[in-house]
């Protein structure tokens, strides 16, 4: 290190090389990625992914803002990095594909609660419930997100989640109940005379987590997910 | 250099230095606030969770950015040119423009924290903060980093020391990554999860490059000159300085391991992990051969009590941090706190512990007393070295912990939770005791501003020393 140009010459020379391997090789990699879809007769089948809008869209917004990433992950792990398979949490593990209209991927690093990546495929929704699972899953549907989100702790006792009461309402109930209103019970449930409804953000960011369904069969992915409820 | 020489290029560096050190304080107080609430938040999911702006999804990203940006790179670029400085032997010109770019740094900086709070975030962990807010501080940047490559163009030593090649390579990296990662955020050709491919690079390698460049100048610097003994080996410093330098960059993608990315790039970043031990060694070997019999110092000098602790903290967490990122051990750790566990060991306890012995060396040059209180000095290392290390040792219990449940897929996700939550109180603890330190330590600071300390001209020790070693 004895003249500045080599120092130099070092520390430039290195970071280009972190730079062109990090940020460069892997845009040209992944960075084109397409959809997937099968032609028949020269038409696009069933492509997948496809691009949020509406609601999703909107709720992909929410949970952006309201940092859901620093506690949920939205990717799952192979067999062999973890037990998210064996968990249910998916059919298949997630690939760069699964993300490629997603500006930025929410893929989060922290799991303080579940993973999400499928949050509204049947399989986690547990419409059809099958009798001879011991675990009687519950069904967890949009009705479901929307009373987790008000009071997570009423649903799942030893929840660590922060009630998100901000996105909804307590109102008084002018003529009928709103079709809306969350069945609150015991002490969770508002005064007589009033209802709890969820604000528009509620509802966007529950149709978006609704919406969350990485179970699409793709090429580069083999399905590998052994039959069991999500937990 | 002589002692006249010393103290000349020393005051010209007083009114920059001041300055980023004195509102790095500050920012280290607010972080200190928002780790303590977030932890907090951790055990009693409902404190503060009807204030949006104040819930834990808010709360922790403008935690992490004030404690990375407000905090560690104020207080780092404000040692960096003292440092800068003495080590090329040229007093510090038109100070003011320093000034002005703490000054670009920190509007963008709250600009990008109010963004935060306001819940309009980028989405992109650790590059939270918008455009505009990364402009305002590149700028600032820039003039921080001009100054510290014109203090070695025209440096009057002719052969740079160890902690200058430390320097240079923080001072070229930053804007280099920072800009990158701001820059390829808004173009729409980087699609899908390349985005995150180039955040995990980006924020990875500000702590392994950047936070260990600067502290390990700082060290390499202290070290040596309180112990009174010239460093073991230039030799085995620079064989260290070349691993990191091509390594260290190179270690981001452990953040993705087992994630929707291209395989090889997560094993790019093991084996660069894995070369890094040749670093970790040249430290270990030059900070025991230069310390040698003269361990006793701790007891006596501030500044060696903290830098040592410091360096010990890298060689503990860079080991660890290695094997962490392992992938036998990875899918266990991964997701877990163990990761923010990590986070604390480099940026609190190597890195700010590095920082704080410094300033207790820097600051009675430039004000021209002595620090008031031994006894405050003992408490703030107290408050922060069991504190730091409570917080530490509770987070990684508590991620191998949760991390040994989640994978065994019969435990149920409430399971998971609750094997983690024992230790996450502990955490506060662990948070209280560095409040107290840090409560301390920016009182103490304070009075300094003040002047108000021991005008006696000789240096605060923990207990006198036989010899003098300044």
């Amino acid at each position: 290190m004895k003249s500045s140009l080599s120092l130099f010459a070092l520390i430039i020379g290195s970071f280009a090389l972190s730079c062109y391997a990090l940020v460069v090789i892997p845009q040209k990699q992944i960075g084109g990625l397409q959809p997937h879809f099968t032609e028949e007769e020269g038409k696009v089948v069933d492509p997948y992914p496809v691009r949020n809008r509406g609601v999703a869209e909107r709720g992909r917004q929410v949970y952006k803002s309201e940092g859901c990433i620093y506690c949920h992950s939205q990717q799952v792990r192979d067999v062999q990095n973890g037990s998210d398979l064996e968990r249910g949490w998916g059919e298949r593990r997630t690939v760069a594909r699964d993300y490629v209209f997603e500006q930025p991927p929410l893929l989060g690093s922290t799991r303080l609660g579940p993973d999400l990546a499928n949050i509204g495929s049947a399989k986690w929704r547990n419409e059809s419930t099958d009798p001879d699972d011991k675990r009687k899953p519950v069904k967890r549907d949009a009705a479901w997100q929307l009373l987790h989100l008000y009071e997570p702790q009423a649903i799942i006792k030893e929840s660590n989640m922060p009630p998100y009461r901000y996105l909804f309402q307590t109102r008084k109930i002018s003529g009928q109940r709103s079709a809306e209103a969350l069945n609150l019970t015991g002490d969770d449930a508002p005064e007589d005379g009033y209802e709890v409804v969820p604000t528009a953000a509620a509802k966007d960011l529950v149709g978006y987590l609704m919406s969350l369904d990485r179970s699409h069969a793709l090429p580069e992915v083999k399905s590998t997910a052994p039959a069991a409820a999500a937990k | 250099m002589d002692a006249v020489e010393r103290a000349s290029i020393d005051a010209s560096t007083r009114g920059p230095v001041l300055f980023f050190l004195g509102n790095a304080v500050l920012w280290l107080l607010a972080a200190t606030v928002l780790g303590l609430v977030t932890s907090i938040q951790l055990h009693q999911p409902r404190f503060l969770a009807d204030i949006p702006f104040l819930t834990y999804g808010r709360l922790w990203p403008a935690y992490t950015n004030i404690i990375t940006y407000g905090w560690a790179s104020l207080a780092g670029m404000g040692v960096a040119i003292w440092l800068m400085a003495r080590l090329c032997r040229v007093p510090v010109r038109f100070g003011g423009v320093l000034i002005v770019g703490a000054v670009f740094w920190q509007i963008g900086l709250t600009f990008g924290i109010i963004n935060i709070l306001a819940g309009r975030t980028t989405g992109i962990e650790w590059l939270e903060i918008p455009g505009t807010s990364a402009a305002l501080m590149l700028v600032g940047y820039a003039l921080v980093g001009l100054w510290g490559m014109l203090l070695f163009g025209l440096r009057k030593e002719s052969s740079a020391y160890i902690s200058v090649w430390y320097l240079l390579g923080a001072f070229v990296w930053f804007p280099w990554v920072f800009a990158t990662a701001h820059l390829t955020k808004t173009l729409p050709q980087m699609q899908g999860v390349v985005q995150n491919i180039i955040a995990a690079w980006a924020s990875h390698s500000f702590l392994s490059v950047w936070v260990t460049a600067v502290g390990l100048a700082i060290a390499y610097y202290l070290i040596p000159k309180i112990v009174n003994r010239p460093i073991f080996s230039y030799n085995v410093a620079a064989i260290g300085f070349g691993t990191f330098i091509l390594c260290a960059g190179l270690t981001g993608a452990v953040r993705l391991s087992g994630g929707p990315v291209p395989a090889w790039l997560v094993t790019l970043s093991i084996s660069a992990n894995i070369l890094l031990l040749v670093q970790i060694v040249t430290v270990a070997v030059n900070l025991v051969a230069t310390m040698h019999d003269r361990y006793h110092m701790v007891y006596h000098s501030p500044t060696l009590r903290f830098t040592f602790f410091g360096v010990v903290a890298f060689l503990v967490g860079s080991v660890f941090g290695l094997l962490a990122s392992l992938r036998s051990v990875d899918r266990i750790l991964h997701f877990t706190q163990f990761q923010n566990a990590q986070l604390h060991i480099v940026l609190y306890a190597f890195f700010s512990m590095v920082i704080f012995g410094a300033i207790y060396y820097i600051l009675p040059r430039l004000v021209g007393c002595e620090w008031l209180s031994a006894s405050l000095i003992t408490m703030h290392f107290y408050g922060s070295a069991y504190g730091g290390g409570t917080l530490i040792s509770m987070l990684a219990f508590g991620g191998i912990a949760s991390g040994l449940s989640f994978n065994d897929p019969d435990a149920t996700f409430a399971q998971i939770v609750q094997m983690g939550a024992v230790y996450l109180p502990g955490a506060s603890i662990g948070w209280v005791l560095i409040a107290l330190g840090h409560l301390i330590f920016a009182l103490h600071f304070l009075l300094m501003l003040l002047r108000i300390g021991q005008p006696g001209g000789q240096p605060t020790l923990f207990a006198p020393l036989e010899e003098q070693t300044h």
